[in-house]
């Protein structure tokens, strides 16, 4: 494996403070490798997007970073610590080395500036020294390198449609080849058609630029089609982190394998389903223990009340998580299972 | 079997409906005379048959919501008629309206928008029995036909559900809220507008597996709005196709989806998140992209061809009738006109090919 060019380690986030606080995030630890794609899987409230505001630290009040560390190692071995960034260190950090493509990226763009004005803006910023000939030819460019003719360089974003503004914004985040891109849901307004499209040039230009993208859906099967890494997240914790074909075939966390069996089939045989029973927790009402033994179907003794912890699980290889008492050692006030 | 025979009838049909919404007019509009009009749905023709789920699949701006307002009656038709029960109906306004919709009712995508947030589960249930006469005499007997609801969509225990506010239920839950309501007026056609996009991934199955259990208990026919192929062949018995207003192809959902006739559905099955298909990705680029077109003013012909691989030239002209296949399939495309020869057929396709 290539070396990494993320590592969150230990990470809380909390919405609000004092007795009225929300664990949003707990304790997570997350490596992203150069040129990988990471997808990031789970349903609402599990935290995967408060993870991406957290990560390029652009989370809003009351939302709290309470603990953890997030390094970011540039490409000559440096490593930069995110959380303690200032200002000025962190305005010349993002786009130029982590962009984000948010959720509903149809509808960040400003209507009333026209796309070159907007691509071209990022260059402003950042190059200050690129001539005004110069921004508009890489606008070109960037254009080009996402499926767009140049000549709608003048175009309002009303005058396209909503697959060309998103290429628009994913061709804003690679303005400043930058080495990370975050995705949160980047597909999620389109339909099935235009979503692969996008996927699929996207891969091309990660190919052809090396950068490594973090994937945020909460659609499993598109994951394993398109990242290279899964990291399954349910009530503000990492459950499962392994390969997109370890997950697939082999599910160790009962929640990846509820999940992996919500989605209907195209092909093979038609299978009665059953999705997982119960309803996702809320983050203010969160089960003690494991969060998910309360919707559970292979629960014991230790899940509600020892939270399991995420490490190999008992005789891997050490090249996937998983945080399940099924897949360790029970813990320490001895649970008999025969 | 006595049951498929009861099963079989068709309960409510569209034939022929078309919707045409008309564009707020401009004034280089005025100068110029013309009227410009939304072709939302052309000639769309479709059977709800007792005791089946009908899918209705389509990419959005595709004219699939439409279709469920028309059979809906929520809005007047541009041309066509339905027929509910063997008899075409127009219902208006007021007490044919009323007597419509209490045999055929709508939910829709979101639960959180179409529950009033004021009110509780058990004003809304009521008002629903209420409207439609079935409240029965007395608190009593209401009281029963409300736990009796709430049991049928497997809120259970009922009495921990009536008192609730839309606001302490989650999603999946206010959507079986809904679709109570909906049974409330004892109904013998369920339209289900994307009923479990907005819900929760985990969720999704159980909403569908309750629709599909009513369906058999019920014997409801219902029409299930999709823009997710694979759900539909999960969970329908038959599946539509439907293209920029026109449905394009129609059989067996088993059939459609695996043997897809029409290049439409061929792209739309290719483009499905599959994980099954992560080796033999470049396999797949032959496909046809590019965008739905407006439906202000349609492709002349197919309303695919300028998308499709396989478009010849009577495709940009003629628009295709609906040809039957093998197996209650048929596709509305010129590739199964029998009476084109092969070799034309062949000729046409290197012409586009070479472009």
């Amino acid at each position: 494996m290539s070396e990494p060019v993320l590592t969150i380690s230990g990470l809380n986030v909390d919405y609000g403070t004092g007795t009225d606080a929300v664990h949003a995030l707990r304790d997570i630890d997350l490596t992203l490798h150069r040129g990988e794609v990471l997808g990031l899987a789970g349903e609402s409230g599990s935290g995967k997007s408060t993870l991406a505001y957290a990560v390029t630290r652009l989370l809003s009040p009351p939302g709290v970073i309470t603990g953890g560390e997030v390094h970011y190692h540039r490409r000559d071995g440096q490593a930069l610590d995110l959380l303690a960034l200032s200002a000025p260190e962190l305005r010349a950090f993002r786009w130029q080395e982590l962009s984000i493509v948010f959720q509903g990226a149809m509808n960040s763009l400003n209507p009333v500036h026209t796309v070159h004005s907007q691509l071209t803006d990022v260059l402003q910023a950042h190059r200050p020294e690129m001539k005004k000939s110069e921004r508009t030819a890489r606008a070109e460019e960037l254009l080009r390198l996402v499926g767009i003719s140049a000549d709608r360089l003048g175009a309002y974003p009303h005058q396209l449609s909503g697959g060309m503004r998103q290429r628009v914004m994913i061709a804003m985040a690679l303005a400043l080849e930058p080495e990370i891109v975050i995705m949160d849901e980047p597909t999620t307004a389109l339909d099935v058609v235009m979503q692969r499209q996008i996927l699929r040039q996207l891969v091309k230009l990660r190919e052809e630029l090396g950068f490594s993208v973090v994937f945020i859906t909460h659609d499993i099967s598109l994951l394993i089609e398109f990242s290279d890494r899964i990291a399954i997240m349910y009530g503000g914790r990492i459950v499962e982190e392994a390969g997109a074909a370890d997950i697939y075939r082999d599910p160790r966390h009962p929640y990846s394998d509820g999940l992996l069996h919500s989605f209907p089939a195209l092909h093979g045989p038609r299978r009665e389903l059953s999705g997982i029973p119960g309803s996702p927790p809320h983050l203010s009402a969160m089960p003690a223990g494991c969060a998910f033994h309360p919707r559970c179907a292979k629960k014991v003794e230790a899940c509600d009340s020892h939270v399991p912890v995420l490490a190999a699980p008992d005789g891997s290889d050490g090249s996937r998580s998983v945080a399940c008492w099924l897949h360790r050692g029970a813990p320490a006030p001895a649970v008999a299972r025969s | 079997m006595s049951e498929q025979t009861e099963n079989n009838h068709v309960v409510l049909e569209a034939r022929g409906v078309t919707k045409h919404f008309a564009v707020r007019r401009t004034s280089r509009d005025l100068v110029a005379g013309r009227r410009r009009t939304v072709h939302a749905v052309d000639d769309v023709s479709l059977q709800l048959r007792r005791g089946t789920v009908t899918a209705l699949v389509g990419e959005s701006g595709s004219g699939k919501s439409t279709v469920a307002r028309l059979l809906a009656q929520l809005y007047p038709l541009t041309g066509g008629e339905i027929h509910l029960g063997g008899q075409a109906v127009k219902a208006g306004r007021g007490r044919s309206f009323r007597s419509y919709v209490r045999r055929v009712q709508l939910i829709f995508q979101d639960p959180f928008a179409s529950l009033n947030p004021v009110h509780t589960v058990r004003y809304h249930l009521t008002r629903a029995l209420k409207i439609h006469g079935r409240a029965g005499s007395g608190d009593e007997e209401l009281e029963q036909n409300l736990t009796a609801l709430l049991n049928r969509v497997q809120l259970t225990p009922p009495h921990q559900y009536l008192d609730k506010f839309p606001h302490e239920l989650s999603g999946g839950q206010r959507q079986r809220v809904a679709i109570a309501r909906a049974l409330g007026a004892d109904p013998q056609v369920l339209l289900a507008d994307e009923p479990v996009s907005m819900l929760d991934v985990s969720i999704r199955l159980g909403v569908l597996n309750l629709l599909r259990d009513l369906k058999d208990r019920m014997h409801l026919a219902i029409l299930y709005i999709t823009h997710d192929i694979a759900s539909a062949r999960y969970f329908a018995d038959s599946t539509l196709v439907m293209y920029a207003g026109r449905i394009v192809e129609g059989g067996d959902s088993e059939t459609v989806t695996q043997r897809p006739a029409h290049p439409y559905t061929q792209l739309l099955i290719a483009s499905a998140p599959d994980p099954d298909r992560v080796a033999d990705e470049e396999e797949q680029e032959e496909t046809g992209s590019g965008e739905p077109p407006s439906l202000i003013d349609p492709p002349a012909g197919c309303r695919f061809h300028p998308r499709c691989p396989k478009a010849m030239e009577r495709c940009r002209t003629e628009l295709p009738p609906r040809f039957d296949l093998a197996d209650g399939q048929w596709a509305a495309c010129w590739l199964y006109d029998g009476t084109a020869g092969d070799t034309t057929t062949g000729d046409h396709e290197k012409k586009v090919a070479a472009k």
